[in-house]
């Protein structure tokens, strides 16, 4: 008999707990963001699709080694390339060099599979992950990136 | 004469439409107060706040296709839905809402309020027949069993409170407790000093007669995939739903008024319909708030709960408080 009281004491004060708890929440601000109207910020070790990283004066960092096109296994990323010659100052000299400047960096998300060799590979800290998300698209030619012009976009 | 029966009739027709505005919108606070113990918004698209997804709702539920399945009994098919609504809306017409605001009082108000009450069990045993499906089968066997065993203890209780008013007319039994917080039958009197365990003892069967979570085992989703209204689309599914929110309604009122003090300040101060609506929304929050905090018991511990200990408890405080009448 006193089992049975006990019971039913500490099954109503459990209930009333449980109330309690509810309770609260109720007051407490929403946590969910209306999807498509609001986006929240990615964390930092996201890995989207990759990303070309800017030098001080906004150009590419990139100096067209080849090593991301080599390593990729999925070959979606091509790059094009042309010489520049340009004048540097040694020893009160003027000596003109030549260097290689991106003109082309196509990825072609379609096949990426999001391996991540291109920035393993990369010797001048010239690629990211971007942060990107919102991806989904019906026609194929979405996802074929630009780098270069979503790096032009990105600074103006 | 003419006058008294337009009274009445646009009385019925006033009753009407707040069981079916109260139906739509509670709805809404439904899934608001979901949503905010959930910590999500809840329907916010719609109209400021989301005031307007009933309507949106109503209209989707009215323009779909009424399919009756093959093998099912067209005749109970149809009249269930219909037969969980109208007996709500009736009982609306003989609640008080305060000292003048009453469709049509009676002095056996209590009996017809109960009378249709189990009008609506009927309704779910009918629901679950007629559409020929194992699932609405079994959901109704579990609301039959679940209603009966539950309405004896509520009724037990109901028993207690017109032996301590000495009267069966609501209106009558909220007049007995004007007057402050200490007149209320929820706070134990020197007559009857087990109230507060009653006043638990009918709120618990007010949410397993209004088939509330906790105690929503004949639509239990899980199990029974939607219960008795499994085979009901368009509207008959949109009666079902509008029903079971109007007997929330009632069940809300009739606790403010049994146990609440009806349309009393607690203070004793301003009477009115203000006080009614307050407390009846207070209830119903309750009911959303319980609805959100516990998950749904088994139908064995359903049942053991009303008949090893809502029914003796409620039995031991009708005899006490029968003795102790006797004795003051």
């Amino acid at each position: 008999m006193g089992a049975y009281f006990s019971d039913i004491f500490f099954g109503l004060k459990s209930l009333f707990i449980g109330l309690g708890i509810t309770f609260k929440e109720f007051f407490k601000p929403v946590v969910t963001v209306p999807y498509p109207y609001k986006t929240i910020k990615m964390c930092k070790r996201y890995r989207g699709h990759i990303e070309l990283i800017e030098d001080e004066e906004g150009n590419p960092k990139c100096v067209v080694c080849g090593m991301c096109e080599r390593t990729c296994p999925s070959e979606c990323i091509i790059l094009g390339s042309k010489a520049v010659e340009f004048e540097v100052e040694v020893k009160g000299e003027i000596k003109t060099k030549k260097k290689k400047v991106l003109t082309k960096y196509d990825l072609d998300f379609t096949t990426c599979s999001l391996c991540g060799q291109c920035v393993e590979s990369c010797n001048f800290g010239a690629l990211t992950f971007s942060k990107d998300y919102n991806l989904a698209s019906s026609r194929k030619e979405d996802f074929h990136f630009d780098l270069l012009k979503r790096l032009k976009e990105r600074n103006s | 004469m003419s006058l008294t029966i337009f009274n009445t009739v646009m009385a019925v027709v006033i009753a009407i439409a707040f069981a079916a505005a109260n139906a739509a919108y509670l709805v809404w606070a439904e899934r608001r107060g979901a949503g905010r113990i959930q910590r999500r918004p809840g329907p916010n698209v719609n109209g400021p706040f989301g005031l307007l997804q009933p309507p949106a709702d109503g209209i989707k539920l009215m323009t779909k296709q009424l399919m009756i399945p093959a093998g099912a009994d067209k005749a109970l098919f149809m009249v269930a839905p219909v037969l969980a609504m109208a007996p709500a809306i009736v009982s609306f017409v003989t609640i008080p809402f305060s000292d003048t605001i009453v469709a049509h009082s009676m002095n056996i108000g209590v009996l017809m309020i109960f009378a249709f009450a189990s009008l609506g069990t009927m309704a779910i045993l009918l629901a679950g027949w007629g559409s020929r499906n194992k699932y609405g089968v079994m959901a109704s066997v579990r609301a039959v069993s679940q209603n009966i065993s539950y309405e004896i203890p509520m009724l037990i209780t109901v028993i207690t409170i017109v032996m301590m008013t000495g009267t069966m007319d609501l209106k009558e039994i909220v007049t007995a407790q004007s007057g402050g917080l200490l007149n209320w039958n929820i706070v134990p009197s020197l007559s009857s000093p087990l109230m507060p365990v009653a006043f638990l003892i009918f709120f618990i069967c007010s949410l397993a007669e209004t088939n509330r979570a906790p105690f929503d085992l004949g639509e239990a989703e899980a199990e029974l995939v939607a219960g008795f209204h499994m085979e009901y689309g368009s509207m008959g599914f949109g009666l079902f739903f509008m029903g079971e929110y109007a007997n929330i309604v009632i069940g809300a009122s009739l606790i403010t008024i049994l146990f609440l003090g009806g349309w009393g300040c607690p203070l004793g101060l301003y009477p009115g319909v203000w006080w009614f609506l307050l407390k009846i929304y207070l209830v119903i929050f309750t009911f959303i708030w319980i609805r959100w905090t516990f998950p749904r018991t088994t139908i064995y511990g359903l049942l053991n709960l009303s008949w090893k200990i809502l029914i003796p408890i409620s039995l031991f405080n009708l005899l006490l408080t029968a003795g102790l009448l006797k004795v003051f």
